[in-house]
């Protein structure tokens, strides 16, 4: 029972890292129309980021606030310099290009950072752990990370549901035309929106480096898990993104923790101990073809107009 | 066949092709052999790709998974003592195939990013069963001790011999999209590209068409991956890895999407730029990565577009 809360925990943690990263993807998805696999690398760059600044500061806390800004700010540049002129593109295009932007960021880290992984050490009061119930001590760390994440899952809430830009963002999504016909600045909008996903995208990034160190390549694992997300909650849908993230976040870790032992109860335990963690990688992508056999366009369909 | 420059072109590669061999032992330089069986091999693979890619409008992006499913098939077949290649690659061939049955049937039924997504994240769930065959080498791979056997027909560890089956495989594959994307099939495919809907109105059901080109271009693919599996007498879950599925779409968009020669063009051109990249600088990727978005802004046609002369071959 305490096993089974821990990891349902853990599940709403995974789960919260990867809204962050898929409501980035799917604004910019539902927004400009755009299929961005470099957004992986924004995850990876916040990472790498955060773990100079601790580096520089001294301080955990420090480092990652001023990491926001700075992958806040390469977000910018990267729409500007290279995705503002794929709009117009199909979808092709725009993977491949974006396909490019990848190895681009990855031999930049690997040029900037060398090829090692980078350790971000927390504090010594980030360390500990805390008893949650009589039995069961739960990492500070991680309940930090539930707490932020879901506080920025609110915030996004609040930002895309009841402010004048979220308002904008939007009309943006359901017609581009109209709203720039209004006087929206269309392309500063988008530059907005791009900067909005890439610091989230970061943030996840500079959460989730203490846990599994910043390496090269860690965007691309995560982001193709965050793409079965805005899969399974349908493209554009920011709630769609928040139910799929925990769903696939709950899944994916319940099937790591327990299959092993469920499988056990019915075969030989060499066959399960084989079988356990394959099957448990590939739950996802079963629920994410469920899913669509049922509803090809995903749970929450955004509508467009 | 007039001699139009395209035609010109297409030649030249094919007879350079079939000197590889020749040169490599003129210039006393064996690499060329190794390099561009792997050239050959891979082209097969972006010619099964192009199929539907090309032809069908389909951006499939995981495409790498049935080359990996075919060499698996090798693989485990040769790890359990069966080597007769009359066995081995037509089950390669069959196993992609149906892999492809599955996700084409779930996938076709999306559109547009949905389509690029699905056929991503089925790739990468065959990926994972490659990391988890632990009896079979996992992530760390399995060596193919026994090369394949064509009932003594073909000596498959002759270098020269196993680079001209190669040649003479992805000669036929061309023959056969050639074949393909001018019949009546082909037609459809390409009416279900430029508009599905009118397709469908004047009573064409595209869905079993684009379908049966989807598993034709992974038949191809799995006799890749049966070839790759042999030359390199190993296999290992890497090949299936996501950017090999980049990989190929690369080589197809940089040939000239829906050209016949294309995918060809667009491996050579691709892979010996990798070795004349890696050459000058270990981080070769971060020139060739924003080579990737000049190529998408500014040469949208490939190298098929380059060459002077109207018409498509």
């Amino acid at each position: 029972m305490l096993l089974l809360i821990e990891q349902i925990l853990n599940g709403v943690q995974l789960g919260l890292l990867l809204f962050l990263l898929a409501a980035g993807l799917t604004l910019v998805f539902g927004i400009m129309d755009l299929v961005n696999l470099a957004h992986g690398s924004l995850y990876m760059i916040g990472a790498y980021f955060a773990a100079t600044f601790v580096d520089w500061t001294g301080s955990f806390v420090l480092g990652a606030l001023l990491a926001l800004p700075a992958a806040f700010l390469v977000g910018i540049v990267l729409e500007r310099v290279a995705l503002s002129t794929l709009y117009s593109r199909d979808h092709l295009d725009q993977v491949l290009a974006t396909f490019g932007l990848i190895l681009f960021f990855n031999e930049l880290v690997r040029l900037v950072w060398g090829p090692g992984g980078r350790t971000i050490p927390l504090p010594a009061a980030l360390n500990g752990t805390v008893p949650l119930l009589p039995g069961l001590d739960y990492p500070i760390y991680r309940l930090i990370v539930i707490l932020v994440g879901g506080a920025v899952a609110f915030l996004l809430y609040w930002l895309v549901a009841k402010t004048r830009l979220g308002m904008r963002i939007r009309a943006g999504a359901s017609n581009r035309e109209m709203i720039g016909a209004l006087g929206v600045d269309i392309r500063l909008l988008y530059t907005l929106v791009f900067g909005i996903g890439a610091a989230f995208a970061a943030l996840a990034g500079i959460m989730a480096a203490p846990i599994t160190t910043a390496q090269i390549g860690m965007g691309e694992s995560i982001l193709i898990v965050a793409f079965v997300v805005i899969v399974i909650g349908g493209i554009g849908s920011i709630r769609g993104a928040f139910v799929a993230a925990l769903l696939v976040g709950m899944i994916d870790t319940m099937g790591r923790a327990f299959l092993p032992e469920l499988l056990r109860a019915i075969m030989s335990a060499p066959a399960a101990n084989t079988l356990a963690p394959a099957l448990a990688s590939m739950l996802i992508y079963l629920l994410m073809a469920l899913v669509l056999f049922l509803r090809p366009e995903g749970l929450f369909p955004a509508r467009r107009g | 066949m007039r001699l139009t420059p395209r035609a010109v072109v297409y030649g030249a590669l094919l007879i350079g092709l079939a000197l590889v061999p020749t040169l490599a032992q003129v210039f006393a330089y064996p690499f060329l052999i190794t390099l561009f069986t792997r050239i050959v091999i891979l082209s097969l693979a972006a010619v099964g790709l192009n199929l539907i890619l090309g032809f069908g409008g389909m951006v499939s992006f995981g495409h790498a998974v049935y080359v990996g499913i075919g060499g698996y098939t090798v693989g485990i077949l040769a790890h359990h003592g069966i080597t007769n290649g009359f066995v081995q690659w037509p089950l390669a061939m069959l196993f992609a195939g149906l892999y492809a049955l599955f996700v084409g049937a779930i996938c076709l039924r999306t559109r547009g990013v949905y389509f690029i997504m699905i056929t991503l994240a089925f790739a990468q769930l065959v990926y994972y069963v490659g990391v988890g065959l632990y009896e079979y080498g996992g992530d760390d791979g399995l060596t193919i001790y026994t090369r394949s056997d064509f009932a003594g027909l073909i000596n498959m560890s002759h270098k020269p011999s196993f680079y001209y089956l190669a040649l003479a495989l992805l000669c036929l594959a061309l023959f056969a999209v050639w074949r393909i994307a001018n019949s009546r099939f082909g037609m459809v495919i390409r009416a279900s590209k430029s508009n599905d809907r009118r397709a469908n109105a004047i009573g064409l059901p595209t869905f079993r068409y684009r379908l049966a080109a989807f598993v034709i271009s992974a038949l191809i693919c799995g006799l890749a991956g049966a070839l790759l599996a042999t030359s390199a007498d190993f296999i290992s879950p890497a090949v299936m890895h996501w950017t090999r599925s980049g990989d190929l779409i690369i080589a197809v968009v940089l040939g000239g999407l829906g050209s016949l020669f294309g995918p060809v063009l667009g491996m050579v051109a691709f892979l010996l730029l990798e070795e004349v990249l890696s050459s000058y600088t270990e981080y070769w990727q971060i020139v060739f990565g924003p080579m990737l978005l000049l190529l998408v802004l500014f040469a949208r046609r490939g190298i098929d577009g380059l060459i002077p002369g109207g018409g498509r071959g």
